[in-house]
């Protein structure tokens, strides 16, 4: 019944309209203004123009200062600085442009509008003007790459020696952590022997994998280089960690990296902003399905005593799970015998070898 | 459609000069053109114009269903918390309990991203002028093969069938993305739409670079081979360059896009692993080892990034004409046009991997593609500077086909600036995949065209149809769509610099993501009211069609060569011999000259009083 009403409505609307347009043909025709070839419409639209540059540059400047507080995440780690100087520096560069050229635009529409008896200009073209404003952006743009090359490259150069080292895997729609335990070495895996208890695949006839710990979060220490293993058992993921900078693809098959540097503890960023309940999130930015806007993983900034006391606290995967251990044992001694083994190690040692 | 030919240079159908002997033939042979069935004059047809409004038609069809999709979405963005009960009618069981299933909303966001890019913005767009200004504006009978472009449209028409159809079907269309990333893409098991309709997706996108190779060889060998007397390549208008290069750069990356989707079609079908590898889903480990989904990532980008210049120049040709033709100004730097359009297309071909700064990629690569992605930002930025240019000093006529040229150059500002930000990879690192890639990409390729495509259909609608369409609802139209997008897009940018990932269905799961639900109902308010504004367009085209104003054979006072036809041109377009071409297109308003505009045909030997110096025929 609703629908019907709407649908009435709409048709009624429709009729009126179509009324209204006929009536104003008509008028225009009667008038003569449908003959006339430029008439004042041309006016108006060239002061709408002006209007709306005005209008339409004061609600930009409005809303843009009113959201700046709100657009910026906070920054948590050291490259986060450098990245977030370089953007602004870029916004700044490019908002100078984009407000000169569309004055240009608006100004131009407006004060060269039709008038009658005035001829344009005929100006072709002039290489001198056609250099200076091919030069001019060249040379910016050349600033703005060598100085994003620079930081580029010393983002995604290699982690320090001592960073502290935790893999994440994707999958469908949750991320799972695991540390390297005492050894600072993450055992081998192999997506073949995930089940339900063992979701990361380990296998644990690899020695360095016994002391390996999965963890429900993650915790990292602050000041101190962070570097992140990435990996995904299923479709595509994306590590997005906003207040620290950091995003890159989880990508089965082929395990990425990121390192960074945290800046301030989860609690130093709460005092920070007055939010007892802040917390730094994870947040999986490659489309992967139907949960992919739910997948979230909390990420704590301890002080670096507290990340070691928590650290000491974890209980290897092996120690929580003997039974996997045991079973594992026989399975892994058969395994050897079939084909499957050799391809199994050929996929995973690229795995371990992507450490740095 | 009046085709009387008592002679012709040139013969419809074939390349070159017809022999003599012959001429009488061809001439019985239109003849029976002008009595021919309705199904081949109007359904089946040979003719490049009909066949232009053929894929005008079918993408003003297109771009409502991808206008509605986007609708949907943002009904659900900015309305996260509400129940969408009344979509019932309509979606079925797509409503779950009055909410929208998370896997539909990104089966719209899809399928919404695959009409818009290539239904809509690359068949609608280049299809209809390409096809309708190529032989006019060359000097063309028809294009070199009538019935290879015959058969653009209609592989272009079952491929949108297949598409449509993949719509309705019971595990819903492909939703892996536009971008149909594997594993996602290849895999039913991660997400419904990745069965049959991934399925229909790949079939209907195979026939769609099949139509578009055939247009595309056509659109080449008509620019080069048919061009009339005296039309040499720099005698071209900005519009026949752009759609030149255009058809170049489909040629060279559909076929890459094409190996793409073969590649992923074995995948899903046939048990290779070219795109994966180390797979453990629903349960289960699966066989496929050594492939790489970062390689169909490149194959994809190889495309994917030329597509956004298919889409976009087009565009920049139409805009170029239609700003000199209304401010009664040559354009400025015709040379420097040329010469920005060939280094766009040159570089489009090896800035693909811009896309994938952190997919794990070499960042040494990285480097190289940061580098020439921001050198593409030169040859645009002359293009904006001639164009501003052109505007200077003018006597600024503000027909519809101008405002929407206008509103082009700003949005392709307000888009390409942004540019500057996301080729830059140290900054991509926080920007890639937020709303802020949206919000660039909406503007500059997808906003833009859009203005380029309403600039074309307002500026060459009197040539089609031989009715004008009526200026205010067009005026309306302009400043409705004009400010709806720059209400939806602006606050996008400020979205995504806070980090809100693309493609989520709600961030209301995340602290970080939840400062601006106010701003996203904005947004959603503005796009759908942006979106109804477009059924005044579509009112005023259906009938203009047909009760429009009528037009005379050159209502803008425009100089190129469709111009001389009669207001209707019939198949063969020039009912007497084709005219020849003396003088470059853009003569508007030179001092000297008796009106403000000398047509590409008038000889020097007519205009004594405003030749250059250097301006006198060579053979006449």
């Amino acid at each position: 019944m609703i629908a019907l009403g709407i649908l009435l409505v709409l048709v009624l609307l429709l009729v009126v309209f179509g009324l209204l347009f006929r009536i104003q043909i008509l008028t225009s025709i009667f008038s003569g203004s449908s003959t006339r070839e430029i008439g004042t419409s041309n006016r108006v639209n060239a002061i709408l123009f002006i209007l709306f540059m005005v209008i339409g540059g004061a609600a930009f400047a409005y809303s843009f200062i009113e959201n700046y507080g709100k657009m910026n995440p906070p920054i948590a780690s050291v490259h986060g600085f450098a990245m977030e100087r370089l953007f602004w520096t870029t916004m700044i560069i490019i908002g100078i442009v984009f407000v000169l050229t569309h004055i240009a635009l608006f100004v131009y529409s407006y004060k060269y509008q039709h008038k009658e008896g005035r001829r344009a200009y005929f100006f072709p073209h002039n290489n001198k003007i056609e250099i200076i404003w091919t030069v001019i952006p060249a040379i910016v743009m050349a600033g703005l790459v060598f100085a994003g090359w620079k930081e580029w490259t010393k983002i995604t150069g290699p982690a320090p020696k001592d960073s502290v080292v935790l893999e994440v895997m994707g999958k469908q729609f949750n991320w799972l952590v695991r540390y390297p335990g005492r050894d600072q070495k993450l055992g081998v895996v192999n997506y073949r022997l995930i089940d339900a208890t063992n979701e990361f695949g380990f296998d644990l006839s690899d020695k360095s994998g016994l002391d390996d710990f999965v963890a429900g979060e993650v915790h990292v220490p602050k000041g101190h280089p962070v570097l992140l293993k990435i990996r995904s058992r299923d479709v595509l993921h994306a590590v997005y960690m906003p207040h620290f900078r950091v995003q890159m693809y989880a990508v089965p098959g082929m395990p990425t990296k990121f390192w960074f540097t945290p800046t301030k503890t989860t609690d130093e960023m709460r005092a920070q902003l007055g939010n007892p309940k802040f917390n730094y999130e994870l947040a999986c930015n490659q489309i992967c399905g139907r949960g992919h806007f739910a997948m979230k993983l909390n990420i704590i900034v301890d002080e670096p005593d507290d990340y070691v006391a928590w650290y000491a606290q974890q209980k290897s995967f092996s120690e929580q799970n003997p039974d996997v251990l045991a079973t594992f044992k026989q399975k892994s001694d058969k395994l050897v015998e079939t084909e499957n083994a050799s391809a199994a190690a050929a996929v995973v040692t690229p795995a371990t070898k992507a450490s740095l | 459609m009046a085709a009387n030919l008592p002679t012709h240079s040139q013969v419809q159908g074939g390349i070159g000069v017809t022999e003599p002997s012959t001429t009488h033939d061809e001439h019985l042979h239109h003849d029976e053109h002008h009595d021919q069935h309705w199904l081949f004059k109007y359904v089946f047809s040979q003719d490049h114009k009909v066949i232009a409004k053929q894929f005008l038609i079918t993408g003003i069809f297109w771009a409502i269903i991808g206008g509605t999709l986007s609708s949907l979405f943002r009904l659900q963005l900015g309305w996260p918390e509400s129940t969408f009960e009344w979509l019932s009618p309509f979606l079925g069981k797509w409503i779950e309990a009055g909410k929208l299933n998370p896997e539909f909303y990104l089966a719209l966001v899809t399928m919404h991203g695959t009409i818009m890019v290539f239904f809509v913005l690359t068949a609608g767009l280049s299809g209809t002028f390409s096809n309708f200004l190529i032989p006019l504006q060359v000097g063309a009978r028809d294009m070199a093969s009538g019935f290879m472009n015959m058969l653009s449209y209609w592989f272009f028409f079952i491929s949108s069938v297949i598409m449509f159809i993949s719509l309705f079907i019971e595990t819903g269309p492909a939703a892996a993305g536009w971008t149909i990333y594997p594993p996602l893409s290849a895999l039913p098991q991660a997400i419904p739409g990745s069965g049959l309709g991934m399925t229909l997706w790949l079939v209907s996108m195979a026939l769609f670079i099949v139509s578009q190779l055939l247009g595309g060889v056509n659109y080449i060998t008509t620019v080069i081979n048919l061009r009339t007397r005296g039309m040499s390549m720099s005698k071209l208008p900005l519009t026949i360059w752009a759609f030149f290069l255009t058809a170049i750069l489909g040629l060279l990356s559909f076929p890459v896009l094409f190996s793409a989707a073969l590649l992923l079609i074995f995948d899903r079908s046939f048990g290779t692993s070219f795109f994966l590898s180390d797979i453990y889903i629903a349960g289960q480990a699966l066989n496929h080892q050594g492939g790489s989904p970062i390689l169909f990532q490149h194959l994809f980008w190889f495309l994917g990034h030329p597509e956004v210049y298919i889409v976009i120049m087009p565009a920049m040709g139409m805009v170029s004409e239609i700003l000199a033709t209304n401010a009664r100004k040559p354009i400025f730097g015709y040379r420097a046009m040329i010469g920005s359009l060939l280094g766009i297309s040159l570089l489009s071909f090896v800035v693909w991997a811009h896309h994938m700064f952190v997919t794990g990629m070499n960042p040494f690569l990285g480097s190289v593609f940061m580098f020439l992605t921001l050198i593409i930002a030169v040859p645009s930025a002359v293009k904006t500077f001639n164009w501003l240019a052109t505007l200077w000093r003018g006597n600024i006529r503000f027909t519809t086909a101008m405002l929407f040229s206008i509103g082009f150059v700003s949005l392709f500002i307000s888009g390409g600036l942004t540019g500057i930000i996301l080729g830059n990879a140290a900054i991509d690192i926080q920007m890639h995949n937020t709303y802020f890639v949206v919000a660039h990409f909406h503007l500059v390729m997808g906003s833009s065209a859009f203005f380029g495509l309403f600039a074309g259909v307002y500026h060459w609608f009197p040539k089609m149809f031989g009715r004008m369409l009526d200026e205010k609802l067009g005026y309306i139209h302009f400043w409705l769509t004009f400010i709806g997008v720059y209400l939806v897009f602006m606050p996008m940018h400020y979205v995504g610099i806070a980090g809100f990932p693309r493609r989520y269905y709600a961030w209301t799961g995340f602290d970080s993501f939840s400062q601006f639900a106010d701003l996203n109902k904005f947004i959603s308010a503005a796009a759908i009211l942006a979106f109804f504004g477009q059924f005044i367009f579509i009112f005023n085209f259906f009938y203009s069609i047909f009760r429009g104003r009528r037009a005379t054979e050159n209502p803008w006072n425009s100089t190129t060569l469709e111009w001389t036809t009669p207001v209707v041109p019939g198949h063969g377009n020039w009912p007497g011999e084709i005219p020849a071409v003396y003088r470059w297109p853009y003569d508007y308003s030179k001092p000297g000259a008796a009106e403000d505009f000398i047509p590409q045909n008038v000889p020097y030997s007519q205009t004594q009083s405003s030749n250059l110096p250097y301006e006198r025929d060579s053979e006449d």
